[in-house]
């Protein structure tokens, strides 16, 4: 099988590499380039845990092929803190006790990213609808939710803050 | 899960994969968002030998108005169609679909040429396309051939897509004023998937209906039109219990399918109580 070239940003960084066409993008990322906060929870597309942003935008990256993103900006866990400090929406997972097992959480916080972007004071019924693609096998969902609305607070009073990771 | 092995090639022009289609012949697939596709060949339930990745092609972007239509590019996402103001306005009825698909991170990937081209029995588009009465814009070897959405669904994930075209953009007429609409759904608690899901478009003019489309998808092998519900509603005042009695025809010769999750009996229920919902809803709009 020969390989294809790609080459991408993540979490600005640029990488080239050469894969299998069948590679998805999120074992690109977690055993091409060690990035293991993208967690894979289910062979079916269904439960979030493998969410990034690609082009600013969340997605499923185990249903998204590496050579798809050619060209394309990721932002992963990883690149969510800045100078060792923590994301808003991290900090807002922290205070808010927003997980338990901490499996479902990265794939959270990056949707969680895509609809503060989008709309920087979301009602909770807007949060719970743009969560609809991440399953949480722990928390019972209410402290995600808590924890987004407390980003959104954080995130308005940071004046000109941006939402996006990288 | 991983996908069998295959070999990819990025298309950059339409005329590119069309060649690429007729030199692979049924080996090769082509390549959209890669939400119907992929899950499928995770599961080891569809092994192309060849992928052509539509991504590059430019030409099947963008949304645009012309001559009372809208034109949608193939590649534009159920993100796109959800939120650009073009369709809100001119198409409400098919941002209302969009916005109701799967979830987020489905909507910003999967496409509305890949969702019309698969023909998934319980996906969203095809019940909005078929009362939209929409134009499926087809590029192959032979040229340039529009296809309406009423001769698109030929059966369970067939359409009338030849084996070296590719679906190129589609063509969906403007609502007109007094025109009433609603996409209602039930879905799937996991996937996001209709177990039922009805589109309708009323038109209505000194409350008298003039002109009714109502389209069902997730009960049979694949969307279609409800005429006879579509009649009983043509001429009358859409009151409560007209809706009601016209809502009960939905089920009356419908095909519809037992699956994993919903008896055949089950679905036939659900057409008639969300025809009726989204019959009342598109009434409540067409009166303003
Ligand atoms: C978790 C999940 C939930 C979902 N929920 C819903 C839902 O609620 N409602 C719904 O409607 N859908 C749902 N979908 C399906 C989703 O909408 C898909 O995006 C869509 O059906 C296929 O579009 P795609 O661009 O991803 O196509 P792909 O998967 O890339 O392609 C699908 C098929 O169409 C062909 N194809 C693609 N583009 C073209 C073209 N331009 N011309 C010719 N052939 C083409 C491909 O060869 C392939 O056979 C869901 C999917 C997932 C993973
Ligand atoms: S691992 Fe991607 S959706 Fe579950
Ligand atoms: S915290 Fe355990 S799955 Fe969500």
């Amino acid at each position: 099988m020969t390989g294809v070239r790609v080459s991408m940003t993540v979490n600005g960084v640029e990488y080239t590499r050469d894969v299998e066409p069948r590679t998805l993008l999120v074992y690109f990322l977690r055993e091409h380039l060690g990035l293991t906060g993208t967690h894979v929870g289910c062979d079916t597309s269904t439960c979030g845990a493998c969410t990034v942003l690609m082009d600013g935008k969340a997605v499923k990256s185990c249903t998204v092929l590496a050579v798809q993103a050619e060209g394309a900006r990721i932002t992963t866990v990883e690149g969510l803190a800045r100078d060792g400090e923590l994301h808003p929406i991290q900090q807002a997972f922290w205070d808010e006790h927003g997980l338990q097992c901490g499996f479902c959480t990265p794939g959270m916080m990056l949707a969680a990213v895509d609809l503060l972007q989008r709309n920087p004071n979301p009602t909770e019924d807007e949060i719970r609808h743009a969560l609809e693609g991440n399953l949480c096998r722990c928390t019972g969902y209410q402290h995600i939710v808590n924890a987004v609305k407390a980003a959104a607070r954080a995130m308005g009073a940071a004046v000109g803050a941006p939402a996006g990771g990288e | 899960m991983i996908p069998a092995t295959f070999e990819y090639v990025r298309a950059r022009s339409v005329r590119e994969a069309i060649s690429l289609l007729q030199q692979h012949g049924g080996r090769a697939k082509l390549l959209a968002g890669g939400h119907s596709l992929l899950p499928l060949m995770k599961l080891r339930l569809s092994q192309p030998e060849m992928l052509i990745d539509l991504g590059p092609v430019d030409e099947l972007r963008g949304i645009r108005e012309e001559g009372g239509s809208l034109v949608i590019g193939a590649l534009t996402t159920h993100d796109e169609v959800a939120n650009s103001p073009l369709v809100r306005e001119r198409v409400p009825l098919l941002a209302e679909c969009a916005s109701q698909i799967g979830d987020v991170q489905v909507r910003n990937r999967g496409t509305i040429g890949g969702n019309l081209a698969h023909a998934d029995p319980a996906a969203d588009y095809p019940a909005a396309v078929l009362a939209l009465e929409a134009q499926m814009e087809c590029e192959g070897p032979a040229g340039i051939r529009t296809v309406p959405a009423s001769q698109w669904f030929v059966d369970l994930l067939t359409t009338a897509l030849g084996p070296d075209e590719v679906l190129c953009r589609l063509r969906v007429p403007v609502q007109t004023l007094g025109q009433g609409w609603s996409y209602t759904k039930l879905p799937h608690p996991a996937s996001g998937y209709s177990l039922l899901g009805v589109a309708c478009l009323v038109t209505v003019d000194g409350g008298v209906c003039r002109d009714a489309r109502v389209a069902v998808t997730g009960a049979g092998p694949k969307a279609v039109r409800l005429a006879k519900v579509e009649q009983a509603l043509v001429g009358g005042r859409l009151d409560e219990a007209a809706v009601a009695e016209a809502a009960r025809l939905a089920s009356d010769g419908l095909e519809a399918t037992d699956d994993l999750y919903a008896s055949a009996e089950y679905k036939r229920h659900l057409a008639v109580v969300y025809t009726k919902r989204a019959l009342l809803r598109a009434v409540e709009r067409a009166r303003g």
